[in-house]
């Protein structure tokens, strides 16, 4: 599947096209389809994210939500894995493994 | 150290307005990426991973407390409570919003700081000796001619759209604490090897190093240039690349692939050429104005007769002092190396708190003056010896008071694939599992000089080129995988480091590593670093110890 990812003109947060509009959350993150080139062009006409792209991704081995194929993504996901507590699943210690 | 006049504070105020308009701008929509990007980047703010980061710039390496205590509020208002200390002696930020960019710059300004020329095609912080003005084997400070070169090219336009970046490093010992060789353009003032000039001082010139994907050590291009032509030689330097450089390949636009392709020796001739010219044209800087920019760099007002005597009872004071103190010019002092390394820890971070007590520091015991390292560590340049033991109890309650510079664990690492958009692979992790494999401080004394640079990329921001052991993150089909490279040097000594053999995953490069520091345990002569041991068995000396 395809999802599409950027940042947040203002405030630079990483984003997840969820169908609707950008969500923080990966598990959120909608199949584009072959509509990523559509998608993106309008969201950075209407600055709302900053170098947006599309990936590959996988449905998650957990039943809920997607996994980014490239590690760099899975760590645009979860935040950097040498500071759990800055990252958006602070209170789980297995949130790491997720990335690699 | 420097101060801004008024025409300095007015540029860096202008400049601060002239990026919020722009990212009022970009924000509105007036602005796409394409226009915008090109602009911030010449403002330090790049867009990583997970946010944007501010690298500000830290001139030479010098600041003072009032400095660090803005760094220290930054980190708490508008980023998460830290900043990371750079291989170009700068320092960065990783989480910052774009609306409130020109904000931290307007902070910054106000105490002369900014963030210009940290990024983008331009002539990048000028890096010096950390030691400047302070190092008992130093001819005279370096650093009243980094600012007069950081005058000269700043916001020059002849070099505001240049090929690619360029760095420049100014130091005045034979030790090479900064890296020298490894810069597209260095200085290291020496005396005049002429007889009849006795006493004069002038540079030793360099040109064409640099690391990244196509590594290249500088070639001494001038034994002897009288310090007051030093304009109009950096001037011939950077007008002979920027007419000739590789401009339709970003990849062969670097000084050092023209110094390569042109040959040392060609490449010389068209500087000394060129460098006639500028002779002729007055633009190097008349006595005076060195005498007023020196006069900032005047030595504090160091006392004497001070006590040279140190209480060497504790034992692991007696082991930091050992290891993180320097000689200092004048007596009674020392420099004090800071490391931000402790055990497990993220090399070169750190908190808002910790930059408010070397702040203290630096006001109370070091005439108001710190530095920044390449090596990501800072200094308390001019500490009396007989306060030694009262700094060193503040840094230690504060988790600064690690004893391992230059030791094993002393690690360089970029940001890599945790922060870093360019990156392969993640840096961090490897040196935290290696500061912690390599903890014991018994074993890591035994093991004496080792310094291990890791780069998550080919651009090589961690410097693996110049680590005794170098590590460097590629991707393998997705994956993080490792190289270990050997023998690499960015001291006086200057080498480049070799690829050993394959890569290794996460938890192999970490056990390699430690098998080559066995090796070289095991194998060295007396007397001998690693670099040495390395030197002189090669690399066949450590290939069956590391792949068995």
């Amino acid at each position: 599947m395809k999802i599409l990812t950027g940042n947040n003109l203002r405030n630079g947060r990483v984003v997840w096209w969820d169908g609707q509009g950008w969500s923080v959350h990966v598990e959120d993150a909608a199949d584009v389809g072959d509509q990523a080139d559509a998608i993106l062009a309008r969201e950075d006409a209407a600055c709302r994210v900053n170098g947006g792209y599309a990936i590959e991704a996988e449905p998650d081995p957990s039943g809920h939500g997607v996994r980014p194929s490239h590690i760099k993504d899975r760590v645009r996901a979860y935040g950097p894995t040498v500071r759990p507590d800055l990252t958006l699943r602070p209170a789980d210690p297995d949130a790491g493994t997720w990335v690699i | 150290m420097y101060k801004y006049d008024q025409y300095d504070h007015a540029m860096v105020r202008a400049r601060v307005e002239e990026f919020r308009d722009q990212t009022r701008r970009r924000i509105e929509g007036k602005l796409n990426d394409d226009q915008f990007k090109p602009l911030r980047l010449k403002n330090g703010l790049y867009l990583q991973l997970h946010a944007y980061m501010l690298r500000v710039a830290i001139p030479y390496g010098t600041l003072n407390s009032s400095q660090m205590r803005t760094l220290a509020h930054i980190a708490r208002k508008y980023d998460r409570g830290y900043g990371h200390f750079t291989t170009r002696q700068n320092i960065q930020y990783n989480w910052i919003k774009l609306e409130e960019a020109p904000d931290i710059l307007a902070e910054l300004a106000e105490v002369e700081m900014h963030a210009i020329q940290t990024s983008g095609e331009s002539i990048r912080n000028i890096s010096a000796d950390q030691y400047a003005g302070a190092a008992a084997d130093e001819i005279v400070d370096p650093r009243p001619w980094a600012e007069m070169i950081r005058q000269m090219t700043t916001f020059m336009p002849e070099f505001s759209y240049l090929p690619r970046k360029f760095k420049i490093a100014v130091i005045a010992t034979a030790a090479d604490r900064a890296a020298l060789r490894w810069h597209d353009f260095a200085v290291r003032i020496v005396k005049s090897p002429n007889e009849n000039g006795a006493g004069e001082i002038g540079f030793e010139v360099y040109a064409g190093g640099g690391m990244g994907r196509t590594p290249f050590i500088a070639y001494k291009i001038r034994d002897f240039l009288p310090t007051s032509q030093i304009l109009s030689y950096l001037q011939a330097v950077l007008r002979v690349w920027n007419r000739n450089a590789r401009r339709d390949n970003i990849h062969k636009q670097r000084m050092k692939i023209l110094v390569h392709e042109l040959g040392e020796e060609e490449f010389r001739r068209q500087v000394e050429e060129e460098f006639q010219h500028f002779l002729t044209l007055g633009d190097d800087f008349p006595q005076a104005e060195y005498d007023r920019i020196a006069a900032y760099f005047a030595p504090p007002p160091f006392e004497t007769g001070l006590n040279e005597d140190i209480d060497r009872s504790d034992p692991d004071f007696a082991l930091w002092l050992d290891r993180q103190v320097a000689a200092h010019k004048a007596p009674g002092y020392a420099i004090v190396n800071i490391s931000l390394k402790p055990t497990g820890q993220i090399p070169g971070d750190i908190s808002a708190d910790q930059m408010d007590l070397v702040a203290d520091l630096a006001e109370r015991y070091s005439f108001d003056e710190l530095r920044a390292t390449h090596a990501q560590n800072l200094v308390l340049p001019h500490v009396k010896k007989q306060d030694l033991c009262q700094v060193w109890t503040a840094l230690n309650e504060a988790g600064l008071g690690e004893a391992n510079l230059d030791l094993v664990t002393d690690i360089i690492a970029c940001p890599g694939l945790d922060y870093c958009s360019l990156a392969n692979a993640r840096s961090i992790p490897l040196a935290q599992k290696l500061s912690e494999r390599f903890a014991d401080p018994a074993r890591q004394e035994d093991v004496g000089e080792l310094k291990i640079k890791i780069s998550g990329c080919i651009n090589a921001c961690g410097h693996h080129h110049a680590g005794n052991i170098g590590i460097l993150g590629v991707d393998r089909k997705g994956s993080e995988s490792y190289q270990l490279l050997l023998g690499g040097s960015g001291d006086e000594d200057t080498t480049q480091a070799k690829i050993a053999g394959p890569g290794f995953d996460e938890s192999g490069i970490v056990d390699a590593v430690e098998r080559a520091v066995d090796r070289y345990v095991q194998i060295r002569e007396p007397g001998e670093r690693f670099i040495d041991t390395y030197r002189r068995v090669g690399m066949d000396g450590f290939k069956e110890a590391i792949y068995g």
